[in-house]
């Protein structure tokens, strides 16, 4: 519980940025409604308006502050109409509704979850043929170091249209793009966790003539387990995000990904941030199972807890 | 003598190839152990007593020469599960209890589940560590994790020892506490030890037998057969024949250090 704290005086600070940057973000949108709905806005031109700075435009128009915070199309949405819009479009829609987030949420973290496991599977098993495998040492770890330098906002759309045309549709091409970008930390942590152990210890194996696979489940996997829980927790993030960016460019009608692209077309930026925000929420919840897990698992394994 | 020595090494070269060229870890090393032997291995750092330990458990190859342990070649005697090895760190597998890393070669070398406990309940008690096999590794001092080392080399009945600086680690203290300990085990279960240390007082403590080795090239400048009592209480150490051995293995390794 002490770890709470810390947490919350940043969520504290973040907010009270936030709170504050509200104001001149939207001061010029605010005074020119404020104006055309016949209130005295100083300086009286949109122009003139637009070459004072949004700070020095509040201190010349304090009472037109309290308005920078409702505006209905703001640049910067206040924190509490994300907190509305999302309680709204969390708990008080039919989770079957269009509008609901829960039901956007669905529909993003299911191809995240299958996705992760599609990339964990795969990071475990070619991390296991980098380790014994030499030549899988010098042909796939370079390539796996290159995948990831492709920009994935331009890789996603090519593998939605190819696997579309291929007619795989729904969960699996997001899926796949999810995978992508989450099996490599397995990799690098699983190579480095399972290349782990000293020579001592090699040796100690060696003394009683144990073959690769026992030296691999007995030795190389144990000591592997803290990286692999590091990994995977990078891999979900990854995952996720993964996933919201393959629904972004595709034209996809659900998903936190087109939730944020349908606020930004249509000029409603709180639901972009709502469904901003219940991502991160879902990632912070996804990272916070596996180190659940990763305690339970390391405690049971006897590690001195940290 | 008509016993076949335990262990026999002739004429045996090693040379590591480096990148600053060849480094002759062993020249000329010529040795016979025999059953039940306490033998230590004692120089200077690079004079090859790790590299020759290595050797008799084959985890390294001579470059020409010959050693025989139990009349079997190393990596046979390996498979036949000739010895038990103790690394300078205890190396217990953190994520294993002590009773659970006891068992790891027991485990690797298939012995049943009833097997498995008897005999780790067998090497604890040798060790003095009854009731610490549901710790982990943890949760126990460095010398009682070094025994449980032991106690893991001990499990399966291999009748010889090797021991690499197994207290090295340690202090002083502790240190002559395991080395007691050690001969009394030694003592009950008559097996024959190989010790690299490089403490001239455990050596002469301890041994049978002390090998006194130097380096560049790594060789054996002098044998000495240990005139000492099976029985050794500590104070033994104040004895003139102790102190007398002890000058005689520092006289070797100045004159080792001589060629140099």
């Amino acid at each position: 519980m002490k770890s709470i704290l810390p947490v919350f005086t940043i969520i504290a600070a973040v907010l009270f940025i936030w709170t504050l940057a509200v104001v001149p973000m939207n001061m010029h949108l605010t005074a020119d409604q404020a104006q055309r709905s016949g209130a005295i806005v100083t300086p009286d031109t949109p122009i003139a308006r637009k070459e004072t700075n949004g700070f020095v435009l509040a201190l010349k128009n304090p009472h037109l502050i309290p308005l920078t915070y409702v505006g209905k199309r703001p640049n910067l949405p206040s924190p509490h109409q994300v907190a509305v819009e999302m309680f709204d479009t969390i708990f008080g829609k039919k989770i079957t509704s269009k509008r609901s987030l829960v039901y956007h949420g669905w529909v993003t973290l299911a191809p995240t979850l299958l996705g992760f496991a599609i990339g964990t599977l795969l990071g475990v098993l070619l991390a296991v043929g980098i380790v014994f495998s030499r030549v899988m040492d010098k042909s796939v770890m370079p390539w796996a170091i290159v995948s990831q330098t492709i920009p994935i906002l331009a890789l996603a759309p090519m593998i939605i249209v190819v696997l579309g045309a291929a007619g795989i549709h729904g969960v699996l091409p997001k899926s796949v793009i999810a995978a992508y970008l989450s099996f490599f930390p397995v990799v690098v942590g699983m190579v480095k966790g399972l290349r782990g152990p000293d020579h001592m210890q090699l040796d100690l194996l060696r003394t009683y003539s144990t073959n690769n696979a026992q030296g691999f489940w007995k030795l190389r996997l144990p000591s592997s387990t803290p990286f692999l829980f590091a990994s995977l927790k990078i891999g979900i993030s990854a995952s996720l995000i993964g996933t919201i960016v393959a629904e972004l460019p595709t034209g996809a009608k659900a998903g936190f990904g087109a939730r944020m692209l349908v606020g930004d077309q249509y000029g409603q930026p709180i639901l972009s941030w709502a469904a901003l925000f219940a991502a991160a929420l879902t990632a912070a919840a996804l990272v916070g199972i596996i180190s659940f897990v990763e305690r339970g698992t390391l405690r049971k394994m006897g590690m001195k807890p940290a | 003598m008509t016993q076949e020595p335990t262990i026999d090494a002739k004429g045996l070269h090693l040379t590591f190839e480096t990148n600053d060229g060849p480094v002759h870890a062993l020249q000329d090393v010529n040795l016979e152990i025999n059953k039940g032997d306490f033998v230590s291995f004692i120089g200077p750092s690079g004079c090859g007593k790790t590299t020759f330990l290595r050797c008799i458990a084959g985890l390294e190859t001579p470059s020409s020469g010959h050693i025989s342990v139990n009349g079997l070649t190393p990596d046979e005697a390996r498979r036949a599960r000739a010895y038990g090895y103790v690394f300078q760190a205890a190396g217990l597998y953190p994520w294993r209890t002590i009773g659970g890393n006891i068992r790891l070669p027991l485990e690797i070398m298939g012995f049943s589940k009833s097997e498995m406990s008897e005999r780790v309940e067998r090497v604890l008690e040798l060790v003095d560590l009854i009731g610490f096999d549901k710790k982990f590794p943890w949760q126990l001092s460095g010398g009682m994790q070094q025994r449980a080392s032991i106690a893991r080399a001990l499990a399966f009945d291999a009748d010889i020892l090797l021991m690499d600086e197994p207290f090295g680690a340690l202090d002083e203290i502790v240190r002559d506490h395991l080395n007691e300990q050690l001969l009394q085990l030694w003592a009950r279960t008559e097996k024959t030890i190989g010790f690299v240390t490089h403490s001239i007082p455990e050596a002469v403590y301890l041994s049978t037998k002390i090998v006194v080795m130097s380096p560049r090239p790594g060789r054996i400048t002098d044998v000495i057969d240990s005139s000492l009592p099976k029985e050794r209480p500590l104070n033994i150490r104040d004895s003139p024949e102790f102190i007398s051995i002890a000058q005689r293995v520092r006289d070797g390794l100045r004159a080792g250090h001589a060629h140099v």
